[in-house]
């Protein structure tokens, strides 16, 4: 809010560019480290330093990290993890915004008792720490048949996922003119009909918001990952955990590097491409009610 | 509209979902942690055994005194930074959109990623240290993640570095939302750029500064994928934060009901934070 007239004095412009250039670069430079190292080999990093560009360049580590690392049993790379990390993301963002944009719907444009405290449950369930749910979930996907599953962990994402994108969507959903959907009615539109013709052909900023949201939280989570999957189903985040934190021997930081950015990629992208959107989620999960 | 049966029915499967895997299995937990259960649970009744014995544990007062560190300091610096952040960002600056996205970014990362590249940033063997061994200042010092009275500060730097963004984000909503007319009037009275900050406008972002310390301090209570990757908790046990003690007694340590009143109490700690917040969000939202 400040005033044009008063920032407009030289000095105070240069000081105020060159702390935002410092704060922008040290932002920076952890993803800088990343992406440096894992192009230098081995030798380079434990003689050298973090800082500097690659003498040598090598894409070894980034083939290495994706597809020879040993994070299973078997030698086989992030490939297969960063695989379930999709087959995990894609059912469970979809059918988890699904769910949120029928709720919105619901409980926007129809009066039934009790719709304020259970929207205020699913609120509170946003915030719970899922240490609390952990045990009685591994016993639940246990006597399912999906403990140790990537169909789990589709699972247990889109039960706890429920409550943003219904908190989204009844957001939006809130602010719809109600006089569209009136005359809809009048116009002999059904449940359905009111849903697919009038509200979501104008729902595209909230599907998106909704979509990046979830896509990055549930490609980013770990501790549903780390308790409810095995050797075949882990996700990209505990694969990545157990390159680096389980190697024995010696420490090939290039291959964490490479690996980390593997990891980064997908949740990075989206972020570039539709960082709007992104924030957009940040704001609407933080503003709640 | 009233509801009809078709309504009902199909939000029917998400009350279900939530009312048994949300509040179902927080009664669950909680009725285990007054069990006996060890590597299974068991639905024997032993009273509050296992809350006497989580509260003589070492490793719970280790856990809770991090916690206390952690999130004071990531909270507090957070919302400092966050504050400055969007205050600098708010001088009509060029490439607005440059910065925003670059102090943002790391809220797109895993906290496994960070937690990857912070763990040798600072690791003294190969990090920053040795980085200023090789260019020359031999006496650098920083081995932090080494060391056990310093490791929790490292997981402070790297929560921070991935959330500062955010923070600044939400301060920069609410500084736009500021009323003109008083910063005009106070510059009129001829105040200073700081000084107007300073009294007029930091005075109003009051709600911001509520919503961030919610926000963050129930991200500090849930911390356990960035210590996890950062740290693993050591050296030692040395940041062992309530998540990993949870962790570590349900399902390492064969003693789940112990395990369980962590997670009870960790649930509540959030409650204490979570709930007054969300009622009078709520209460906000009736009123209009």
């Amino acid at each position: 809010m400040a005033d044009r007239r008063s920032t407009g004095r030289g000095a105070d412009r240069v000081i105020l560019y060159a702390v935002l250039l410092c704060l922008a670069l040290l932002f920076l430079l952890p993803v800088y480290v990343m992406v440096c190292n894992s192009v230098k080999p081995l030798d380079e990093i434990r003689g050298g330093n973090l800082m500097a560009l690659p003498i040598a360049w090598t894409i070894e580590p980034w083939l290495t990290a994706w597809s020879t690392a040993q994070i299973g049993v078997q030698p086989t790379g992030l490939k297969p993890y960063f695989l379930n990390s999709f087959l995990l993301v894609v059912p469970a963002v979809a059918i988890s915004t699904l769910i949120g944009a029928l709720n919105g719907y619901i409980l926007t444009q129809f009066r039934f008792r009790g719709a304020n405290l259970l929207f205020a449950a699913m609120l509170f369930s946003v915030f719970i720490p899922f240490q609390i749910v952990l045990i009685p979930m591994a016993k639940t996907l246990g006597i399912l048949g999906l403990a140790g599953t990537v169909k789990g962990l589709v699972f247990v994402n889109v039960v706890y996922g429920i409550g943003f994108t219904t908190l989204f969507f009844r957001n939006y959903y809130a602010a719809f003119p109600h006089e569209l959907i009136r005359s809809a009615r009048m116009d002999g539109a059904d449940f359905f009909g009111v849903l697919v013709r009038i509200l979501l052909p104008s729902s595209g900023p909230i599907i998106v918001v909704t979509v990046i949201w979830q896509f990055t939280n549930i490609w980013n989570e770990f501790l549903f990952g780390a308790s409810f999957s095995d050797y075949s189903s882990f996700p990209i985040t505990v694969a990545l955990n157990n390159l680096v934190n389980s190697s024995t021997g010696v420490k090939e930081y290039n291959v964490h590097f490479a690996g980390a950015f593997i990891a980064a990629i997908p949740t990075l992208v989206v972020y570039l491409v539709s960082g709007k959107y992104f924030v957009r989620g940040l704001m609407a999960g933080s503003v709640k009610g | 509209m009233r509801a009809g049966a078709l309504p009902k029915l199909l939000l029917s499967p998400s009350v279900l979902l939530v009312l048994v895997c949300v509040y179902g299995y927080i009664m669950f937990t909680i009725y285990l942690s007054f069990t006996s259960s060890t590597l299974m649970p068991s639905y024997e009744w032993a009273g509050t055994a296992s809350y006497q014995r989580l509260f003589a544990q070492e490793n719970w007062r280790i856990a809770l005194s991090n916690l206390w560190v952690f999130a004071s300091l990531y909270i507090g610096v957070a919302v400092a930074l966050g504050l400055g952040f969007a205050i600098l960002i708010d001088q009509h600056i060029r490439a607005e959109g440059a910065f925003r996205s670059i102090f943002l970014y790391p809220m797109a990362l895993s906290f496994i990623v960070t937690g990857t590249a912070w763990k040798w940033l600072l690791d003294p063997g190969v990090g920053l240290e040795h980085t200023m061994h090789n260019i020359g200042w031999e006496s650098f010092a920083f081995g932090w993640i080494k060391d056990s009275d310093m490791a929790i500060y490292c997981v402070v730097i790297a929560a921070v570095w991935q959330t500062t963004g955010f923070v600044m984000a939400l301060f920069l909503a609410g500084l736009r939302g500021v009323d003109a007319e008083q910063i005009s009037a106070a510059r009129v009275d001829g105040a200073r750029t700081w000084q107007i900050y300073l009294h007029v406008i930091i005075p109003q972002l009051g709600p911001v500064f509520v919503s961030a310390f919610v926000i963050l301090a129930h991200m500090a209570i849930k911390s356990y994928d960035l210590v996890i990757a950062l740290t693993n908790g050591g050296p030692g046990r040395s940041t062992w934060l309530p998540s990993v003690f949870m962790y570590q007694y349900s399902f390492t340590r064969n003693e789940m009901s112990v395990g369980a009143a962590s997670a009870v109490m960790m649930l509540a700690a959030i409650g204490l934070v979570v709930l007054p917040y969300l009622f009078s969000e709520m209460r906000k939202v009736e009123n209009g």
